[in-house]
C-alpha cells in the first residue's frame, strides 16, 4: 500500500511544519528578540557562562555593534542593570551609550549600573573574538593586534575573515602576521592536511620566539606523526636559535643590574672611598631620594597632573638637595666630630641609619608609597629576541650621566680640584689657603646628593619604603672595597663585573646560591687584593 | 617603698603631680601596674611597629586596638574594661626580642591574652615563652601548617585553606585549566613548607616532574629580570602555564613590576599569590596587574553589610579614608570576638579555663558566614580567588562552597599525614592515627 504510506510521510510532514510554524511564532511573539539582543541580555545575568555565551553569541550575530561591545567588554566599560536587562557603554569621553542601538541614552542611566565582570578565561575569549572581528579594521594598529589575538587563540572560525584579510591586506607587516595567524589555525584545524600543516609549521618556525614555541609545543595529541616531526624539529631549531639570544639577554641583564649597583655605590664611592668615612647610613640618602620623588609626584598630581611625565626631571634636583643638605648637616653634626676614629663612625652612621628610617617611619607611615612611573619609564620593546625594559634601559642611561658627571666635577671644576687636594694631603691643602672643613662638609655633601640621585632611579624599580636603603647599603660597599678604594673608576667596573657576573651565576645557581658564590669570590679576591681591582699607589694610600 | 609610691600614685591629685616629673613616671608606671590590674583586663599586642616587618604588622597593632575600645564602648569583658598593652619587638633581625617582649607581656604586664607575630620565625621564638608561663597566643597570619599547641589558637589560614583551594582554581575551566606550574618563593620555612605540599599535591593530580619549576630568592629580592623570563620561558612549552608564588612582603612590588614591563599577561600566564593582599598593592600601580590573582579568606571588596560596618569603623578609627582592610585584620577579629565569647563562658580570664573554652566557640566572619573554633586549634573559613582589580581591590571569581576546616596537619606530606591534632578529647597536637600515640613536644 504505497499510497498509505505516502500520505503518512506527508502528514508527519505537514504536522511537523506546523509544529516548527509555531515555535518560531512563540519564539516571535515572546521575545521578537533579534539574536543580537538575545546575545547582548546574556551580559545582564551577572555570571561568566552566560557571559561566554553572550560573546559567542554577539560574534555570530554579524552586526556591526558587536566590535564595538565586545571591545567596552575587554576595557571594562560595558556595564549593565540587572533591574531593567539592558547593557550600556561608557565611552571614553564617560558618556552613556544604549547598546541596543550604539546611541546615546536619553536622560539618566539606570541607577543599578554595575561593569560586566572578567576572569581570566573570559579575557582569552575576548581578546580572540575581537580578533576575528578586528581583521579588517581601517586601522592597522588594529589590524596587527587582530592577527596576533587570532595567533594565539588559534580559533577554526576566524579562517574564512583571514582569508578576506589577507587577500586586502596592503601593509607588508600586517600581512605577515596575518599569514602567520592563518598558518597557526591551519595547525590546529583537525580537518587541515598533513602537507599543509607541515608548510604551516615551516612559516611559524620563522617567527623564531617563544610564542612559537608554544605554539608549536601545544599541538594536541592526535596531530600524525609527519606533523610531530616536523613540529619537534621546528621547535630544536627555535631553542638553538633562542639559547644565543639568552647569553645576550643574560648580559643586558647583567648591565643593568650593574648600573643599579653603580648608581646605589657612586655615592659611597664619594663618602668611603675618597673620604674614607665608613658610611652606614648612606643606604637612608638613597631612601631620602626616593621619598622626595615621591612627594614631589603627589603635589603633581595634586597640582597640575599634565605635568606627570615629567616629574622625574623634578625630582633629580629636588632630591640631590634635599639628601645633600642632609648629608652636609650630618656631616657637620656628627661625622666632623669623628675622622679617624672609624670604629665609632661607623656606630654613629649605624645609629642614624636606624633614626633616619623609623623617623620617616613616622612621617609617612611603614607602608609602601605609590610612586608612578611616567609613560616612558613603562613597557618594554624587542630588539631581536630580547626583551627591553624600558625602565631599565633609561636608569642605565640616567647612571653614566651620573658618572660621566661626577667625574667632570671632580676634574674640572674648582671644587673638584679642591676636594682632591683635600684628600691627597689634608695639611699642604689647608696651608695652600682651602678650607678644609667646608671641603669635606661639601664632599659629604655631594655623596649623599648623589645617593639621592639614585633614589629617584630606584623608585622606578623597587619599593619606596622607609626599608628601601637597606637592601642596598651591603652591596654598595661590595662594589667600592671590590672596585678599589678611592677610585670611581674602580667602582664603574667593579659594579659592572658584579652585575654581569651575577646575571650569568643566577640561571645555573638560583638567585641564592648566586649571591652566596659572589661573596665568596669577592672574599677570595680581597684576600688575594686587599685594595681591590684599583689600587691607589702613593701617598695618597697612607693618608 | 613601692607599696609608698604605688598608694600616693592613687591620690588624683598626687598622681597629677608625679606624671608630671617625666623621669620618675617611668618607674612609676611599672611599680603602679599591679594595683591597676585589678580594674582592668589587659590585652597585649605584640606587633613589630619598626624594622622591616612594620609594613604589615603596624596595621593589625592599629585594629587590634580599635577592637579593644569598641569593647570597652559595649562594656568591657566581666564587668572590667579591657587595656591594650601593645609592645613593639622590632621586625627583626633580632628575632628574640619577641620572646623577650612575649615574657614582658605576661609577666610584668600580666595580660590575659596576646594578639601577636606575623613570621613564622618570631611564632616559633615566642612558643617556648607562652608553654612555659601558660598564656594564650593568637596568630592571624596564613602560615605554613605542620603545627598546633596547646597554648596558640590560629586564626589565618592552613595550607588547605588557601594555597590547595587556590591550585584546584588554576585546574579548573574558570581558571585557565594550567597544566605546568612555578612555584616561586622567598627562602625561608613558610614557602619552602607549602610549596613542599602543593609538589606532593600537584604529584598526586598527575602533574609530572618536568612539569614543575620550583625558584626561591632571598628576602627582599629586588632584580627579577632573569626569573621573570625564566617564567616566561618555561611558559613557552604550549602547554598552560600558572605561577604560585610564596614571595613575601617587600620583594612583591619589584616582581609585579617586572611582570608587567616584561609584558607577561594575566591571560597568558596568571600569577596566584598568598602574601599579596589589599595593603600590599597600596604601593603600586596596579594597572599592568589586572587579572593576577591572590587567595584568601577575606577580601575587603566583599559586599556584607558586616564588612561594610567592619571597613567604616576601621576608616573613622584611623581617620585615613585611603586605608584598606586585609585577611589579617579579619582575623584579628574572629579571633578577639572568640575569645571574648570564651572567657564569657568561661566566667575568668585564667588562661587554662579559656583554652578549655575556646574549641567549639562560634564568631561571625567578615563574609558573612561563622567561623568555628576547631579542636585542633585553627579556624574554620571560606576561600575566596580574588582577581586584582585595576583600583588595587579585587573582585570575587571563584569561592568554595562552604566553610573549610583548617588542618593542622598536612595530608599530602609523608612526615605529617597520619598525624591529627585534639585538644579536646586527645589532649594532644600531634596525635599518630598509626602508632596511636602523641608525639608530645
Amino acid at each position: 500500500m504505497p499510497g498509505l504510506k505516502e500520505m503518512r510521510a506527508l502528514c508527519d510532514r505537514l504536522v511537523a511544519l506546523v509544529l516548527a510554524l509555531g515555535v518560531f511564532a512563540a519564539a516571535v511573539a515572546t521575545s521578537r528578540a533579534t539574536p543580537y539582543d538575545d546575545a547582548l541580555a546574556r551580559f545582564t545575568a551577572d555570571s561568566f557562562a552566560e557571559t561566554i555565551e553572550g560573546i559567542n553569541r554577539l560574534v555570530a550575530s554579524g552586526n556591526p555593534l558587536a566590535a564595538i561591545v565586545i571591545g567596552a567588554l575587554q576595557d571594562g566599560r560595558l556595564f549593565f542593570s540587572a533591574a531593567t536587562k539592558r547593557v550600556f557603554i561608557k565611552d571614553t569621553s564617560e558618556r552613556w551609550l544604549d547598546a541596543a542601538d550604539g546611541r546615546p541614552i536619553v536622560g539618566a542611566a539606570p541607577a543599578d549600573l554595575a561593569p560586566v565582570r572578567l576572569n581570566n578565561r573570559l579575557r582569552g575569549i575576548v581578546a580572540a573574538a575581537l580578533g576575528s572581528l578586528t581583521l579588517m579594521s581601517p586601522d592597522p594598529a588594529r589590524r596587527l593586534e587582530a592577527a596576533r589575538a587570532v595567533f594565539k587563540s588559534h580559533d577554526p572560525n576566524a579562517l574564512p575573515a583571514l582569508d578576506q584579510a589577507i587577500a586586502k591586506e596592503t601593509d607588508a607587516r600586517v600581512k605577515q602576521a596575518l599569514l602567520e595567524a592563518r598558518a597557526s589555525v591551519i595547525l590546529y584545524l583537525d580537518s587541515a592536511s598533513d602537507p599543509d600543516k607541515i608548510e604551516a609549521i615551516g612559516m611559524i618556525r620563522q617567527r623564531g620566539d617563544q610564542e612559537a614555541l608554544a605554539l608549536l609545543g601545544g599541538l594536541p595529541g592526535s596531530t600524525s606523526a609527519p606533523v610531530k616531526k616536523a613540529a619537534a624539529e621546528a621547535i630544536a631549531s627555535i631553542e638553538n636559535g633562542l639559547a644565543v639570544w639568552a647569553a645576550l639577554q643574560n648580559m643586558w641583564y647583567g648591565l643593568s643590574l650593574g648600573s643599579v649597583l653603580l648608581l646605589a655605590a657612586i655615592g659611597l664611592a664619594i663618602t668611603f672611598g675618597v673620604m674614607g668615612v665608613i658610611n652606614m647610613a648612606h643606604g637612608e640618602m638613597v631612601m631620602l631620594g626616593a621619598y622626595t620623588t615621591f612627594v614631589v609626584q603627589e603635589v603633581i598630581r595634586a597640582r597640575q597632573p599634565a605635568l606627570f611625565d615629567y616629574s622625574l626631571a623634578i625630582a633629580i634636583p629636588a632630591a640631590f638637595v634635599v639628601a645633600g643638605t642632609v648629608g652636609i648637616l650630618v656631616e657637620r653634626g656628627i661625622i666632623r666630630f669623628l675622622y679617624g676614629r672609624p670604629l665609632e663612625t661607623l656606630l654613629a652612621t649605624w645609629g642614624l641609619s636606624l633614626i633616619l628610617q623609623q623617623s620617616i617611619r613616622t612621617a609617612f607611615g611603614p607602608t609602601n608609597k605609590d610612586v608612578g612611573n611616567p609613560s616612558w619609564m613603562s613597557g618594554a620593546f624587542e630588539l631581536g629576541q630580547i626583551t627591553i625594559t624600558n625602565n631599565r634601559l633609561w636608569i642605565i642611561v640616567f647612571t653614566l650621566l651620573v658618572f660621566a658627571g661626577l667625574l667632570g666635577l671632580l676634574r674640572f671644576t674648582r671644587l673638584g680640584l679642591e676636594m682632591r687636594a683635600v684628600t691627597q694631603n689634608r695639611a699642604m691643602a689647608a696651608s695652600m689657603g682651602i678650607r678644609t672643613s667646608r671641603i669635606d662638609a661639601l664632599t659629604f655633601g655631594l655623596g649623599s646628593g648623589i645617593a639621592g640621585l639614585a633614589g629617584v632611579a630606584l623608585s622606578q624599580i623597587d619599593n619606596v619604603s622607609p626599608n628601601l636603603g637597606q637592601g642596598y647599603i651591603i652591596d654598595s660597599f661590595m662594589v667600592v672595597v671590590f672596585g678599589g678604594v678611592g677610585n670611581l673608576w674602580g667602582t664603574l667596573l667593579g659594579a659592572f663585573t658584579l652585575g654581569i657576573a651575577n646575571k650569568f651565576l643566577e640561571p645555573y645557581a638560583g638567585a641564592v646560591l648566586g649571591k652566596i658564590i659572589i661573596l665568596v669570590l669577592i672574599i677570595l679576591f680581597i684576600q688575594k687584593r686587599p685594595r681591590g681591582l684599583f689600587a691607589l699607589k702613593g701617598r695618597a694610600v697612607e693618608a | 617603698m613601692h607599696t609608698n609610691i604605688a598608694a600616693v600614685a592613687k591620690r588624683p591629685s598626687a598622681r597629677r603631680l608625679l606624671a608630671a616629673t617625666a623621669g620618675l613616671a617611668f618607674g612609676l608606671a611599672a611599680a603602679a601596674l599591679p594595683a591597676q590590674a585589678q580594674d582592668t583586663i589587659k590585652v597585649g599586642v605584640l606587633h613589630s611597629l619598626s624594622g622591616t616587618m612594620a609594613i604589615s604588622e603596624t596595621t593589625l597593632s592599629d585594629v587590634m586596638r580599635m577592637l579593644i575600645e569598641q569593647q570597652n564602648k559595649k562594656g568591657g569583658l566581666l564587668g572590667k574594661k579591657l587595656e591594650a598593652v601593645v609592645v613593639d619587638p622590632g621586625g627583626g633581625p633580632n628575632w628574640a626580642l619577641f620572646a623577650e617582649k612575649a615574657r614582658e607581656l605576661i609577666t610584668r604586664d600580666k595580660v590575659a591574652v596576646v594578639f601577636g607575630c606575623w613570621t613564622s620565625v618570631s611564632r616559633k621564638t615566642v612558643l617556648p615563652v607562652f608553654k612555659e608561663l601558660n598564656n594564650i597566643l593568637f596568630y592571624p597570619v596564613q602560615y605554613e601548617g605542620e603545627e598546633s599547641e596547646r597554648n596558640v589558637f590560629y586564626t589565618g589560614a592552613a595550607p588547605n585553606q588557601q594555597a590547595i583551594p587556590a591550585v584546584d582554581y588554576l585546574m579548573s575551566k574558570d581558571g585557565g585549566e594550567a597544566k605546568r606550574w612555578v612555584l616561586a618563593g622567598t627562602d625561608y620555612v613558610y614557602p619552602r613548607t607549602t610549596n613542599k605540599i602543593l609538589e606532593a599535591y600537584l604529584k598526586q593530580k598527575g602533574v609530572a616532574e618536568s612539569d614543575i619549576m620550583i625558584n626561591y630568592t632571598p628576602f627582599g629580592h629586588s632584580d627579577w629580570q632573569t626569573i621573570v623570563s625564566d617564567i616566561k620561558k618555561f611558559g613557552s612549552a604550549g602547554k598552560k602555564t600558572a605561577v604560585v608564588s610564596t614571595i613575601n612582603g617587600d620583594a612583591n612590588v619589584p616582581f609585579y613590576k617586572e611582570l608587567g614591563n616584561q609584558g607577561v599577561k594575566a591571560t597568558d600566564i596568571p600569577v596566584v599569590a598568598f602574601s599579596v593582599g589589599e595593603e600590599e598593592l597600596a604601593g603600586v600601580d596596579t594597572k599592568p596587574l589586572v587579572g593576577h590573582l591572590a587567595a584568601w579568606n577575606y577580601f575587603q571588596s566583599i559586599k556584607t553589610p558586616i564588612n561594610q560596618q567592619f571597613i567604616g569603623e576601621w576608616k573613622e578609627f584611623i581617620k585615613n579614608p585611603k586605608r584598606v582592610t586585609n585577611d589579617p585584620m579579619e582575623a584579628h577579629f574572629i579571633g578577639f570576638a572568640m575569645w571574648v565569647k570564651a572567657v564569657e563562658k568561661a566566667g575568668t580570664t585564667d588562661p587554662d579555663k579559656v583554652i578549655d573554652a575556646l574549641p567549639g566557640i562560634e564568631a561571625p566572619n567578615l563574609t558573612g558566614g561563622t567561623s568555628t573554633m576547631l579542636p585542633n586549634h585553627h579556624i574554620s573559613k571560606p576561600v575566596y580567588i580574588g582577581e586584582v582589580r585595576a583600583d588595587g581591590q579585587f573582585d570575587v571569581v571563584w569561592q568554595t562552597p562552604g566553610l573549610v576546616p583548617g588542618e593542622a596537619w598536612s595530608k599530602y606530606l609523608e612526615g605529617s599525614k597520619d598525624l591529627v591534632a585534639d585538644w579536646v578529647t586527645l589532649k594532644c597536637g600531634n596525635y599518630n592515627t598509626v602508632t596511636k600515640k602523641c608525639g608530645g613536644s
